[in-house]
């Protein structure tokens, strides 16, 4: 069991991780996420008592990292791959910390071909592949057949035969009653893997709750409806109609309407009633990769921009077309629909209030209590007046079974809700 | 956690890396190849000196001559063997399987030590016999009074510079930054200061010149020196001291 407490490092004027309270518990798969930079790699490495915390403390089983005795028995850790002596035997390299802990030397040649690599085994890791330091480093980490197990970026530069082997590998390591927290930037990837997520951004904990709880609170389905791209403004009369029903309109890059709030049927009637007609209308669920991202978007530190190329670009071939946009490039406040339950969102962004950030780059789309639709603000073409959440979403739960709201900026020092962590 | 263990582990460590033979091999060749070289040209030397110079002839001393080079390649040894640690990541590895940052840098230094120890005694040896084998008349012998101590010494100076190097690089962390401090500072500084007479007395103080005092058996004439070979070794401990204790406080305070 990992325990973390009000956890926090500075660095300089910079905050990593701030006030990150949570538990990782026995015998289930912990997914810890965020985007880049979010302080996924710190929080693992103050675990691991690389670094020292600027306030706060984490524990695995009641120590201190560096107080734990016999710590490779008990916790193994792929922190980064590339975290060996290239000009060192792969064998060497395991034998070496085999030996701080009495681990015989057979049991370096078990868990090399554990993971794949005895064929290697003489051989130098500098000359290995991304996807073959990995595997040395799961070997490592499952040298001492430890209870507690963290893993960075395990399926960094694995072939899909070999993420399939460390998804499972996770999964049957959990079975077996052990503690596995293992981080990634791809949600996709911790909805197959995880049982639990933790989710931070910018360094703060966004959500901690199962990956069920996860899905029933942000897989909001919507309708995408397609008016005649000839006529522009029978767009315009069915968003106000839709709109004055109650739904909430977001208009997509190629013309269509995400229309959220309003049931199939509904919105058919009131596209005949308003006399517009429709050339699309389709019901769409919104993935768990969608929901993820809405909730990081506003705690993204690394967002690109589009290459504008000044002076690069070639002139086109004469009949060709320029590239369409990708959806969601430079649109901070296009991703998903906002979750089906009423007054908008489960997880507070992080943004002013007490959190170290001032979000002076922060996007003011940052999906937030102060602003239901976040929607409104990045959407000139939707008129105004949809912006009121509707009262009862009807093809979605009114609530979620849980309320899951874990951390709100106001209060951080309330961690981790019991009913929350399974 | 046993000490043992983590020393076992540091065995397989600087053992298993190709830069360890080739530093440790360089200090070897260069020490004693240089070392017979100048022993060569002081026999035949020998007849034109004056007579001062005649009287302060050393021939043990002449036999280590190749020590001002040879000591190099063992600084790079020492700042290698903790410097790659942190240069290659390794050293987040290292310090997850041993939380105690002390038994982990207690360890290491002491493998190294062991290691530059065995080699330097070696190499002393080796470079004695066959310099004053080149001395020919003028050689001197392993029973005179105090060459004994001058031939261990030399293998104590090499092991010592080796320890200095690893509290060096411990502090600096980075190969490059140790390697460009002490090596223009072993090969240049401390051999200008040492011989400028105005800075002379604090030359004297630095850790190669006073630790080189331990391989000298004739005392040359009119030397001030105010230490003996021993007080002149242990000069070089207390620096090695202050230089690894710098090193334990850094690993101990800084994040890895």
């Amino acid at each position: 069991m990992i325990e973390a407490v009000g956890l926090t490092k500075r660095y300089g004027d910079k905050t990593a991780v701030y006030n990150l309270s949570f538990q990782v518990r026995p015998g289930s798969v912990t997914g810890f996420l965020g985007p880049n930079g979010s302080g996924k790699s710190t929080t693992m490495r103050m675990i691991l008592g690389l670094d020292n915390p600027t306030a706060g403390q984490v524990t695995i089983g009641g120590y201190p990292y560096r107080k734990l005795p016999n710590a490779p028995r008990q916790v193994g850790a792929l922190l980064d791959a590339k975290a060996v002596h290239g000009g060192r035997a792969a064998r060497n390299h395991l034998l070496s910390l085999a030996q701080l802990s009495g681990i015989p030397a057979r049991r370096v040649d078990e868990v090399l071909g554990v993971v794949g690599l005895q064929d290697v085994a003489g051989r130098r890791s500098k000359g290995f592949s991304l996807g073959m330091g990995q595997r040395l480093g799961i070997a490592a980490a499952l040298l001492g057949d430890p209870q507690v197990l963290l893993f960075d970026e395990p399926v960094n530069g694995l072939d899909p035969e070999g993420i399939l082997w460390v998804r499972n590998l996770m999964k049957s390591l959990a079975a077996e009653g052990r503690t596995v927290f293992v981080s990634s930037h791809l949600m996709s990837e911790m909805a197959l893997t995880a049982d639990h997520l933790i989710v931070i951004g910018r360094g703060q904990l966004l959500a901690d709750m199962s990956v069920k709880d996860f899905i029933a609170a942000n897989s909001a389905g919507f309708a995408r409806v397609r008016t005649p791209d000839t006529e522009p403004q029978l767009r315009e009369k069915l968003s106000t109609a839709l709109a004055e029903a109650g739904g909430q309109v977001l208009p997509e890059q190629d013309g269509a309407l995400r229309v959220t709030g309003l049931p199939l049927p509904r919105i058919s009637d009131i596209a005949h009633d308003t006399d517009v007609r429709l050339w699309e209308l389709s019901p769409h669920q919104a993935s768990l990769e969608e929901a993820y991202m809405r909730m990081t978007q506003g705690a993204v530190d690394y967002r690109s921009t589009i290459d504008q190329k000044a002076g690069l670009q070639q002139p086109l071939p004469p009949g060709a077309q320029p590239p369409m946009p990708v959806p969601g490039q430079g649109q901070p406040g296009w991703y998903a629909p906002p979750p089906p339950q009423q007054g908008g969102q489960p997880f507070a962004a992080p943004q002013g209030g007490p959190g170290p950030y001032g979000a002076p780059g922060a996007p003011a789309a940052a999906p937030g209590a102060d602003a239901p639709n976040p929607y409104a603000q990045h959407a000139p073409q939707a008129p105004q007046g949809q912006a009121q959440p509707p009262a009862a979403p009807p093809q979605a739960p009114a609530q979620p079974p849980v309320a899951p709201a874990p951390v709100a900026p106001s209060a951080p020092a309330a961690p981790t809700k019991p009913e929350d962590a399974r | 956690m046993a000490a043992t263990q983590v020393v076992r582990s540091e065995w397989t460590k600087i053992r298993s890396v190709a830069s360890t033979v080739w530093t440790l091999s360089l200090a070897v060749v260069v020490t004693i190849a240089l070392g017979m070289l100048i022993s060569g040209l002081s026999a035949n030397e020998f007849d034109n000196m004056s007579e001062r110079d005649r009287l302060s002839f050393d021939p043990t001393f002449i036999s280590f001559a190749g020590m001002s080079l040879g000591q190099l390649a063992l600084i790079v040894f020492g700042v290698l063997v903790v410097s790659n640690e942190y240069s290659t990541g390794m050293i987040r590895t290292s310090l997850a399987a041993v939380p105690r940052r002390g038994t982990f840098l207690a360890s290491k230094i002491a493998v190294a030590t062991g290691l530059a120890l065995v080699v330097g005694l070696a190499t002393s040896f080796v470079t004695f016999f066959l310099g004053q084998a080149m001395l020919g008349e003028h050689r001197a012998e392993i029973g005179d009074p105090g060459v004994l101590r001058a031939v261990i010494g030399g293998g104590l100076y090499m092991a010592l510079i080796a320890m200095f190097s690893m509290g060096v690089a411990a502090m600096l962390r980075s190969p490059m930054l140790s390697l460009g401090i002490l090596m223009p500072f072993f090969f240049l500084v401390s051999n200008i200061l040492g011989n400028v007479s105005a800075t002379e007395k604090i030359g004297r103080y630095l850790p190669d010149q006073a630790g080189s005092k331990i391989m000298q058996v004739v005392t040359p004439v009119d030397d001030e020196t105010p230490y003996g070979p021993w007080g002149g070794l242990g000069i070089m401990v207390l620096w090695v001291i202050a230089a690894l204790v710098g090193g334990y406080v850094t690993l101990r305070k800084r994040d890895a």
